[in-house]
């Protein structure tokens, strides 16, 4: 049985990863959800990690409710992403500025 | 080193790999497949830890269905993909500045406390008598009944918001109106009309044209 240790490194590890990929890709919003893929991914193995060593399943019922909301939120956040193509003709980050006044 | 150990080793290793190659792939095309072997490798995770039901959950939705997605959306977008590129390098100290910082913390956080004692857990994380699978469907229509037709709605509303958001009526293009399609009738379309009845010519026009 693996420790839980290794697997909470791990999602430490892909976490940051996640999180570096969000401020070095400042252009291109699709990557950034990406990135925040990546990061939900390290919370799901952190909890499955922990639903293992406490032997309870609310963990991964928990996980359950994390996918459920990720899929929404990258079908919306996708939605949103090609209306602003349409509008614009681009998708980058620093043309997103129509309500900075 | 086990077995176990060792599939655990390489899965993490290829995981973070593919995550590293996730954001530094310079085609976002490359992106979405490392981010799928990513995922690919969490699922091997999740079943390693006993976790089957969602590794399998994992591959299916977000394999099947969210990276899918995620690749329709990008073929769909015509990107300039050297505008993309432009801030990846100033922007590179600060990235590695608080990724660095996040491990630290993490890393704090994670040697501080020690092993707490095991509390609650209902023992049942599957075994020889019934699977994971059924017993997180036990405990998902049981006990989280409630959370779970939220999460149902949830995903409903995601849906109509999608739909609704790219869904476009543009005024120049011809469509079919289905219901006026099943409501027509006869006269509407067919009229007759009364005429003598013509006899067929004998002679050809090759025929005219020599004579």
């Amino acid at each position: 049985m693996i420790p839980l240790s290794n697997y909470l490194v791990l999602g430490a590890i892909l976490f940051s990863i996640g999180v570096m990929g969000i401020f070095l890709n400042r252009k291109n919003v699709i990557t950034i959800l990406m990135a925040i893929e990546l990061i939900l991914l390290a919370v799901n193995i952190n909890f499955v990690a922990f639903s293992q060593h406490l032997n309870s399943l609310a963990g991964q019922v928990f996980v359950f409710f994390i996918l459920t909301v990720a899929a929404a939120e990258a079908a919306v956040g996708l939605a949103i992403l090609v209306l602003f193509f349409r509008n614009r003709r681009s998708i980058d980050v620093d043309d997103i500025n129509s309500l900075n006044g | 080193m086990t077995v176990v150990e060792a599939i655990f080793y390489l899965l993490a290793t290829v995981l973070v790999a593919s995550a590293f190659m996730v954001i530094t792939a310079r085609n976002p095309v490359h992106s979405v497949l490392f981010l799928v072997l990513s995922f690919f490798n969490g699922a091997g995770l999740f079943i390693l830890a006993g976790a089957e039901f969602l590794g399998f959950t994992l591959i299916l939705v977000y394999v099947g269905a969210v990276m899918v997605l995620f690749l329709f959306v990008l073929m769909m977008l015509d990107i300039n993909l050297q505008r993309m590129r432009e801030g990846i390098l100033t922007y590179l100290p600060v990235g590695a500045v608080i990724s660095f910082i996040l491990v630290i913390e993490m890393a704090a956080a994670l040697s501080a406390g020690g092993g707490g004692p095991v509390v609650g857990g209902d023992s049942a994380l599957g075994g020889p008598e019934a699977g994971n699978t059924t017993l997180l469907g036990r405990v998902l229509y049981d006990q989280y009944l409630l959370p779970f037709e939220v999460a149902s709605l949830v995903l409903l509303v995601a849906l109509v918001a999608a739909i609704a958001l790219t869904l476009r009526h543009r005024p120049d293009t011809k469509k079919q109106v289905p219901g006026q399609q099943v409501r027509v009738r006869r006269d509407e379309r067919v009229r007759l009309v009364d005429m003598p009845s013509e006899t067929p010519q004998k002679t050809g026009g090759g025929e005219e044209g020599s004579a």
